[in-house]
């Protein structure tokens, strides 16, 4: 039942957010925060009760589970399923969340009850789809995240907001129906192989596919999170929609949308086409390895600050991807903490882009510079939060994207150099990007108000995430261990099974319990 | 004919005897509540003795009627529709016409004629329907006389749609050269005794019939009418045009198509999946074009049909399952949009135009956020009972292995999602400050509720569409 709560609390909350706006903003605002406090208590509360069963390691599947019928006649199941991983996810959307609206406090003065309503469906519609375990109910939230979201940036957005918001919502909603029929074409496959027709993950896991198929269906999945994510060359909404969202709608692309697209390669493509998903392997890490270099290279051309903190994204979804497809205990590790430390350093980039544009009312870094003397606590905010972005060790970023490397190394050594590089890359957009806003003659003469108590607090909150994770992720890993040694164990049998001899099976390492 | 078969057709020959009612009533006292009270009343009945016509047990209706639960839900969804347009139009016609009476006889004679081919299983009562049905329909569309586009849609409608008739009839008359029987069930059983050169006679009668059959439903390449028509046609008929004119010839095509099993009639599947490709690309890429609602829903509603086309071809109960659900969904979910047109039409035209909708959601919160949701149904956004319904038609496509149509499906409705965004970011608009604000015309309470009810419908079969799905599937495979 607390697995519903999670959902539920999110959406009640929304509705009653928006009935409370006829009356006090500050009402409104309050109940969000309230809503989302709770919610993050709760996840926490959940992850501190099951810290014993998380340490037992491997064995053990779901934490928590709920199921119960809801369409019998499709073998459809409100079936939804806790492991260290998805603990992980709804923590961070629960905490994103709950910035996001501390964030957008004076930001927002219109609409107020509309936009927390919107606001807290994303995250319901998000927490629904890290918790998923029907296929059915996966799309279905899936597709459900994305209404408020175009709302939240066709209606709160800045100047190009509709053509921002409708491209987003096009490329997800076709890369989604995709999605739909390669769901449905595994349903109708396993359902004429076995005689069961059914929606229901862990009985689709054992499906077995001819290789044709199963190229076209891990296809289908895969177009949906790639798009999702975003790689190269489908990544091209996802500039245009941080740039236009509101702050709020940012941090939440930024830092929740695009984890689902990860969240989905992981639990989803993987794990249901073993063989199909690990032989397209070089090729996605081929684009993983575009994606960081192109992402990188661009950001470096942008004049738009949020622009900018857009296209860091695509560079650090870059390592997502290749460290998913290596496939092995240290990559994906890694892939889960550069999950959370993107979140956390671009959610972070994204709030600061947002008050300097509270303040400035511009985007162009063109126009700032010199601002370190008239906001020096932003400024010294934002330099650990480009630190965090470059990859500097002992902040929470380096942890992921070190830990991808090695793991590709073990896999796939060109990939591994030349992901490499990216580090390169991000270091010089880091730096060129506070170089060229906060050090240099101000040359506009701003006088600007410094880090309210409210914005202090928010930044605070995000630097000692950032550090002490960077210091010690130990906790994280052992969350997320149980859950990656079941999805690499199962992936493993699998590919042992198959009576072919798996042309890959020998580049894939045992699954090991090392953990660093 | 027997008693039980009298109870049986008691919910026809009440829709029927309605009418005559009215007309009676007139004669005394005439007045606008009465009459629509009348109607409503009429609907009413009928509807509450469907369940007493499905438990006499006695199916058959002399050759030509067969009143089984396939049938009887088909009515029940018709009156239902027919209930709501009756609503939507006293409103609607209380600040226009100078007469209504007239209007809710042919209304209800419309839906005599639907009835009728839901229910029919001979090309007699076939064709007896769907006459009913268009003569009445003529009428409706030219009601508002004052009115240019009324007319003209009305008299555009009758010259298509008898020429379409003419068509449906030489192909009645070819099949009847073939085998010498007006039922249905003569054509299958034909088709499966003689050999595939003997077929010619039959497979020309079906090709012409399909034109008939094509133009009511005004699938591609018979669409022409249907902007025109929809665009001057008053707002309540063009939701009874689009809604049960269109569900009862699609139901009629399945009790005749399903028994043949139209996968083993090769020429004849053929056609009808270039329809469904046809339909669901120009459908859609045409209504990219429009600036007008009510062509824009147009076109929309010619790409649906495609889509229903797809579970069409899939044949089998899962397939007829699947569309009579889809159906559903496209009625409430039509039915609310043209509702929703229908109330903020004024008196001068109807509420067709893109500006109309202008900044709506900041005036009318409640209004815009029903037309949005209309408008994701249609789209098959979750949440919506449009969501479940597009599932469904992918399952039964892809259940039947029908990839190509069903991946025209999934691009066609990705192109569909940007027009109906493009009504809904209108809505959303704040409109400038120096923009008249247009006052719109009072809403009454009756017309309130019919939207809000069509609402709740769509988000509760969206939601939680298990009993309708069990309903629909027990009657799907009696057919």
């Amino acid at each position: 039942m607390i697995l519903l709560w999670f959902i539920l609390l999110p959406f009640v909350g929304g509705l009653l957010a928006w009935l409370v706006s006829r009356w006090s903003m500050k009402g409104t605002r309050g109940i969000a925060l309230l809503t989302l406090a709770l919610d993050l208590a709760s996840v926490l509360v959940v992850w501190a009760q099951n810290t014993d069963r998380l340490a037992q390691a491997a064995g053990s599947s779901w934490l928590i589970e709920f199921n119960a019928p809801w369409i019998p006649s499709f073998g459809i199941n409100l079936r939804l399923g806790l492991d260290g991983l998805s603990l992980l996810l709804i923590a961070l959307t629960a905490f994103l969340g709950l910035l996001s609206v501390a964030a957008s406090w004076h930001e927002i003065q219109e609409h107020v009850g509309f936009f927390h309503f919107n606001l807290l469906w994303v995250l319901a519609g998000i927490t629904g789809v890290f918790l998923a375990l029907d296929l059915f109910l996966f799309y279905f939230f899936w597709e459900m995240m994305l209404v408020p979201m175009y709302f939240l940036i066709a209606l709160w957005g800045h100047e190009n907001r509709i053509y921002a918001a409708v491209k987003f919502f096009l490329f997800t909603q076709l890369s989604g129906l995709l999605m739909l029929a390669a769901i449905l074409g595994l349903y109708f496959i396993h359902g004429q192989t076995t005689g069961v027709y059914t929606f229901d993950y862990t009985q689709l896991l054992s499906t077995s596919l001819a290789p044709q198929t199963a190229l076209l269906l891990v296809l289908g999945f895969m177009i949906a999170f790639v798009v999702k994510l975003p790689a190269v060359p489908v990544h091209t909404w996802l500039p245009d929609a941080h740039t236009e969202a509101p702050t709020a709608g940012s941090v939440i692309l930024a830092g929740l949308l695009l984890k689902t697209g990860a969240y989905g390669l992981l639990r989803f493509v993987v794990p249901l086409f073993p063989p199909a998903a690990l032989n397209l392997a070089p090729l996605v890490m081929a684009l993983g390895v575009i994606g960081i270099l192109y992402g990188a290279l661009l950001a470096f051309g942008q004049t738009d600050l949020k622009r900018l903190v857009a296209y860091t994204s695509v560079s650090h979804m870059g390592f997502v991807l290749v460290g998913i497809f290596a496939w092995n205990s240290l990559a994906l590790q890694g892939v889960v903490i550069q999950i959370i430390a993107h979140g956390l350093s671009t959610g972070a980039l994204f709030i600061v882009a947002g008050m300097l544009q509270e303040r400035t009312h511009t985007r162009d870094i063109r126009r700032l510079g010199g601002l370190w003397s008239t906001t020096p606590r932003l400024a010294g905010a934002t330099l650990i939060f480009a630190l965090a972005a470059l990859g500097l060790p002992g902040l929470v970023n380096f942890v992921g994207e070190f830990l991808i490397l090695l793991g590709a190394y073990q896999t796939n050594i060109p990939i591994a150099v030349l992901a490499t590089l990216g580090l390169i890359a991000a270091t010089v957009y880091s730096l060129w990007l506070i170089q060229r806003v906060f050090h240099g003659e101000n040359r506009e003469g701003w006088r600007l108000p410094d880090l309210s108590r409210r914005e202090f607090a928010l930044m605070l909150v995000l630097i000692v995430a950032i550090v002490v994770i960077g210091l010690y992720p130990q906790p994280v890993i052992n969350t997320a261990a149980p859950a990656l040694n079941n999805l690499q164990a199962h992936v493993t049998e699998v590919l042992h099974s198959a009576s072919a001899p798996q042309p890959l099976s020998a580049a894939l390492p045992e699954v090991s319990h090392d953990r660093r | 004919m027997t008693a039980a078969e009298l109870v049986t057709l008691s919910p026809l020959i009440v829709l029927g005897a309605t009418p005559v009612v009215i007309m009676l009533v007139i004669a005394f006292r005439r007045g606008h509540l009465i009459t629509i009270g009348s109607t409503l009343i009429g609907l009413t009945v009928s509807f509450l003795l469907l369940p007493v016509a499905a438990s006499t047990g006695t199916q058959h209706v002399t050759s030509l009627l067969m009143l089984d639960r396939y049938a009887l839900f088909y009515l029940g969804l018709i009156f239902a529709a027919s209930f709501a347009v009756a609503v939507l139009s006293y409103c609607y016609l209380r600040e226009r016409a100078g007469s209504y009476d007239e209007f809710y006889i042919l209304l209800l004679l419309a839906t005599l004629g639907a009835g009728v081919m839901v229910a029919s299983t001979n090309f007699v009562s076939f064709f007896l329907g769907l006459e009913i049905l268009s003569v009445a329909l003529y009428a409706l569309m030219g009601y508002l006389r004052h009115y240019e586009r009324s007319i003209e849609a009305g008299v555009k409608y009758l010259i298509l749609a008898a020429t379409s008739t003419a068509f449906l009839l030489f192909g009645i008359a070819l099949l009847y050269a073939g085998q010498a029987s007006l039922d249905f069930a003569a054509v299958s059983t034909a088709l499966a005794a003689t050999s595939q050169p003997d077929q010619v006679l039959l497979l020309a009668g079906l090709a012409l019939l399909i034109v008939g059959i094509g133009f009511k439903l005004a699938v591609v390449p018979f669409h022409m009418w249907t902007p025109d028509v929809y665009e001057g046609a008053p707002a309540p008929v063009t939701a009874f045009v689009a809604t049960i004119s269109k569900g009862a010839m699609f139901a009629l095509l399945l009790r005749f198509f399903v028994p043949i099993g139209l996968q083993a009639l090769n020429p004849i599947y053929m056609v009808f999946a270039l329809i469904a490709v046809a339909s669901m690309l120009i459908g859609n890429l045409l209504a990219l074009l429009q600036k007008n609602v009510k062509r824009l829903l147009a076109y929309s509603s010619i790409a649906h049909l495609g889509y229903l086309l797809v579970a069409f071809l899939a044949s089998g109960p899962f397939a007829v399952a699947a569309v009579t659900f889809y159906l559903v969904a496209y009625f409430v979910t039509t039915l609310g949009a043209f509702g929703i047109v229908t109330v903020l039409s004024g008196h001068e035209r109807d509420a067709d135009s893109l500006d109309d909708y202008l900044g709506l959601f900041w005036q009318h919160p409640w209004l815009a956020g029903a037309f949005t949701a209309m408008l994701l149904s249609l789209a098959g956004i979750p949440l919506t009972t449009g969501f479940i319904g597009k599932f469904y038609l992918v399952a039964a496509g892809i259940g039947s292995a029908l990839w190509l149509p069903v991946l025209v499906l999934i691009v066609s409705s990705a192109i569909g999602l940007y027009y109906y965004l493009r009504v809904i970011v209108v809505m959303f608009t704040r409109p400038s400050k120096t923009a008249t604000v247009v006052s719109l015309p009072a809403l009454s309470p009756a017309s309130r509720v019919v939207l809000a009810v069509l609402t709740m419908l769509l988000i509760v079969l969206g939601t939680y569409p298990t009993p309708l799905l069990q309903l629909i599937q027990s009657l799907a495979s009696s057919l």
